[in-house]
């Protein structure tokens, strides 16, 4: 229905729309507006053209100028290995300690490794290395295969209990409980001993019971006192870290059917200066020795 | 329409004196609608005292607008000798001996503060003295009609030019005259970016293609707009796209100056042939004001927002007037109060009593304020600090023998133009010794830094508490930075997290 009239207030058409008494006016758009409005259409034509832009079954025209944001990609990323080339290169050939030793190489090496760390790492030590029970802490200066930059770098090629790579650092507990070679009660008595070594509460006429069985069972690679021995990967018992926890069930079940944490080793996956970084990064948190 | 009278009748009082034909763009008797395109204005040549202050003020914006990126300072090796420079690159800001770092933007705020608060003092004393004079799209208005008037002719040579045919001398003289607008355009863009980076390498780097490709975007952008606004919006730059012409509305009283048209003076006009006992008025209405006008607009029908306060018109009533024999001042800076006075016959309110008043002494304290408080600030302002950025992922880091590591991201800044020997310590913090990043040397309480000039040094701390010292939860404790060469030092309250049993 259109009742098109002029409007007497302003001498303007109406639109013959009415709602309720109120009718629109016709108006026209503003000039600026349209002549926005038809620069746009104008751009957009020399845009479809000039840019890959029309969508047709199987991909776009390419546009006569030939953009491709992916190319760009490689290109900008052509260019930042371009840039990098120099530092990467000193890092694949010198040694840890001496891209460590220079402030410029140790700065690339640590933001290079950070990032490294947060595809490759972060999944099970976190974010910010901080690990969690069964994954170590990479923060802390507790180091169950050793700290120092090329042990760090030799447990990042090889991996831990690593089946694919045969110079994978290994140690194996054996399951006390599963396997029958001590009973429950012993357990808990060798469980209790292992809480005094770690200086925690606990009983003393267990500790006491479990000493014996410590001495014959455990001594061996944990050592009498509980330092442990990092040649074989046995953790020390007696610092204020525990692996998978201190409290006396989680000690028994540990004794009784150890888990056993495994890493990949990285050698096959990650190129040589990144294993770098990474091992620059690992030891520069904090804990490196 | 309008108060445009009968044609060709010439005012009884001055044979000289030509009535012009002209409708003020906005006349009060009858406001054009909404979508009326814009009526054409080609302000008529006036000459006189404001016309005079308007083109000594122009050189002086003109000059200090594109001298400025021209100035060198000595800040010695290293640092740009630059004597305004925004440096984004950097994040520095140079002004003169003062030297602004991101952190202290502090001083450009109340630098703006300041801008303000004498916008607000100008405004309620002088009126719209900023849009008349200072504000740059009148400079560059003004600029323009003058390039205008210079290559087309006066106003009724304009006219003429719009409606002839595009031909012949209308295609050369518009060719000229936007040729020449472009040049200007194309010069005031050009000086804005060297502000921004050094200007004699910039201006050769521009020329030989070598420019960052921000420079000539910017050049180009601010070429358009000056060329728009200047050649073509103009007035309704004024009128449509700026807020503050509706804003100084709050700012005026009946104190401040704004144009005025004395209509009890003026009124009513002498119009063509006037009955010869008509009481008449001192305005010959020979419509000068309305031709002079930039805006286009009639000052005798009022104040009104599109008055930008130029004053052009008191020049040309006053030409006028001279050659009539007329009074003077028939339109000038006149308050409200002053203007009621004159309408009634009573003495104007002494000048002393119209500028010292609560307002304006209010706006001086405040402006006054602020400038010394930055002036304070910027005598005993720091050019060295620490900033102290505490690891949260994880934050604390349980130790073997049962310490606590905490990992801190510590800024030094050098703000001075020399190397500085400084000393960073642990304060508060009992027993607890720092390590850094990258160092093998043994924990301390203290360590030595050396910050190159004009930097900032980033360095990661580890601050570990033995197990004996420990307390659980948050201790505050401080980080104190001190200059081994000279006096100053500075501090920063930090926080040692630990668990919470």
């Amino acid at each position: 229905m259109t009742n098109r009239e002029t409007d007497e207030a302003t001498g303007v058409e109406t639109t013959g729309h009415e709602w309720d008494g109120i009718k629109e006016l016709d108006n026209p758009m503003p000039r600026w507006w349209l002549w926005t409005f038809y620069a746009c259409i104008v751009w957009a034509l020399g845009y479809a053209i000039a840019y890959p832009s029309l969508p047709f079954v199987s991909g776009a025209p390419k546009g006569v100028l030939g953009y491709s944001s992916r190319a760009n990609l490689h290109a900008d990323i052509a260019d930042a290995n371009a840039e990098q080339a120099d530092l990467l290169q000193k890092i694949e050939t010198l040694p840890l300690a001496a891209i460590r030793n220079d402030a410029n190489t140790f700065q690339f090496a640590v933001s290079g490794g950070r990032a490294a760390f947060a595809v490759n790492c972060s999944q099970c030590h976190g974010s910010g290395a901080q690990g969690s029970p069964g994954y170590p802490n990479l923060n802390d200066d507790v180091w169950l295969w050793g700290g120092s930059l090329d042990e760090i770098h030799t447990t990042l090629k090889h991996g831990i209990r690593f089946q694919q790579d045969d110079d994978t650092r290994f140690s194996l507990m054996p399951a006390f409980g599963t396997d029958g070679l001590l009973s429950r009660p012993q357990i808990i008595d060798t469980s209790h001993f292992v809480r005094k070594l770690g200086g925690l509460e606990h009983d003393t006429e267990a500790a006491e019971r479990g000493a014996p069985l410590y001495e014959e069972n455990c001594a061996v690679c944990h050592k009498s006192n509980g330092v442990g021995d990092r040649k074989q990967g046995a953790p020390s018992l007696t610092d204020a870290i525990s692996h998978y926890g201190d409290g006396l069930n989680a000690i028994a079940a540990q004794i009784s059917r150890p888990r056993h944490g495994v890493m990949p080793g990285w050698k096959d996956r990650l190129d040589p200066a990144t294993l770098k970084q990474l091992a620059i990064y690992v030891h520069s948190l904090g804990g490196g020795e | 329409m309008a108060d445009a009278g009968p044609a060709g009748g010439a005012p009884d009082s001055g044979a000289a004196v030509q009535q012009i034909d002209v409708e003020p763009v906005n006349a009060r008797k009858q406001r054009p609608p909404m979508y009326a395109p814009r009526k054409s204005i080609h302000p008529m040549r006036v000459s006189g005292v404001f016309r005079r202050l308007k083109w000594q003020l122009m050189g002086v914006f003109l000059a200090v607008y594109y001298i400025t990126p021209w100035i060198r300072w000595d800040r010695g090796e290293g640092i740009p000798d630059q004597a305004v420079l925004v440096d984004l690159a950097h994040r520095r800001f140079f002004f003169f001996f003062i030297e602004i770092w991101p952190q202290e933007f502090y001083f450009v705020a109340g630098m703006l503060i300041m801008a303000g608060i004498g916008l607000f003092l100008v405004t309620s004393v002088l009126g719209r003295a900023w849009c008349g004079y200072a504000c740059p799209q009148t400079v560059w208005v003004d600029l323009f009609v003058h390039v205008e008037r210079w290559i087309e002719g006066d106003r009724n040579a304009r006219f003429r030019l719009e409606k002839a045919p595009w031909r012949g001398a209308k295609l050369a003289k518009r060719t000229a005259k936007y040729l020449t607008w472009l040049l200007i355009s194309v010069a005031t863009g050009g000086a804005w970016v060297f502000y921004f980076a050094d200007a004699p390498t910039l201006l050769v780097d521009l020329f030989t293609g070598q420019g960052a490709m921000i420079a000539y975007v910017t050049v180009a952008i601010l070429t358009a707009t000056t060329f728009v606004f200047g050649g073509f919006m103009r007035e309704q730059v004024c009128t449509y796209m700026c807020p503050w012409p509706r804003i100084q509305g709050a700012m005026l009283d009946e104190n401040s100056l704004t144009l005025t048209y004395h209509d009890a003076r003026g009124e009513p006009r002498k119009r063509g042939k006037a009955e010869p006992d008509a009481p008449k008025g001192d305005c010959i209405n020979c419509n000068m004001c309305v031709a002079v006008c930039p805006m286009g607009i009639d000052i005798r029908d009022g104040s009104q927002l599109e008055c930008i306060n130029c004053a052009l018109c008191i020049d040309a009533c006053n030409s006028v007037m001279a050659k009539t024999g007329g009074l003077q001042d028939l339109i000038s800076y006149s308050s409200l109060n002053a203007y009621e006075a004159k309408a009634e016959g009573r003495p104007t309110p002494p000048l002393r009593k119209v500028v010292f008043r609560p307002r304006t002494l209010i706006y001086t304290a405040l402006w006054s304020a602020v400038g010394l408080g930055m002036l304070a600030l910027l005598l005993v302002r720091d050019t060295l600090e620490v900033n102290v950025l505490h690891d949260r992922n994880p934050q604390y880091v349980q130790l073997a023998d049962g310490g606590v590591r905490n990992g801190y991201t510590i800024k030094l800044l050098n703000m001075e133009q020399k190397e500085r020997r400084v000393l960073l310590a642990i304060a508060d913090l009992d027993d607890a010794l720092m390590t850094v990043a990258g160092d093998d040397l043994w924990p301390s309480r203290t360590r030595e830094f050396v910050i190159p000039a004009d930097k900032v040094l980033s360095l990661h701390v580890f601050i570990t508490t033995p197990k004996s010292a420990l307390k659980p939860g948050k201790t505050p404790f401080r980080i104190s930075v001190l200059d081994l060469t000279g006096i100053e030092q500075a501090h920063y309250g930090a926080v040692f997290h630990a668990p919470e049993k």
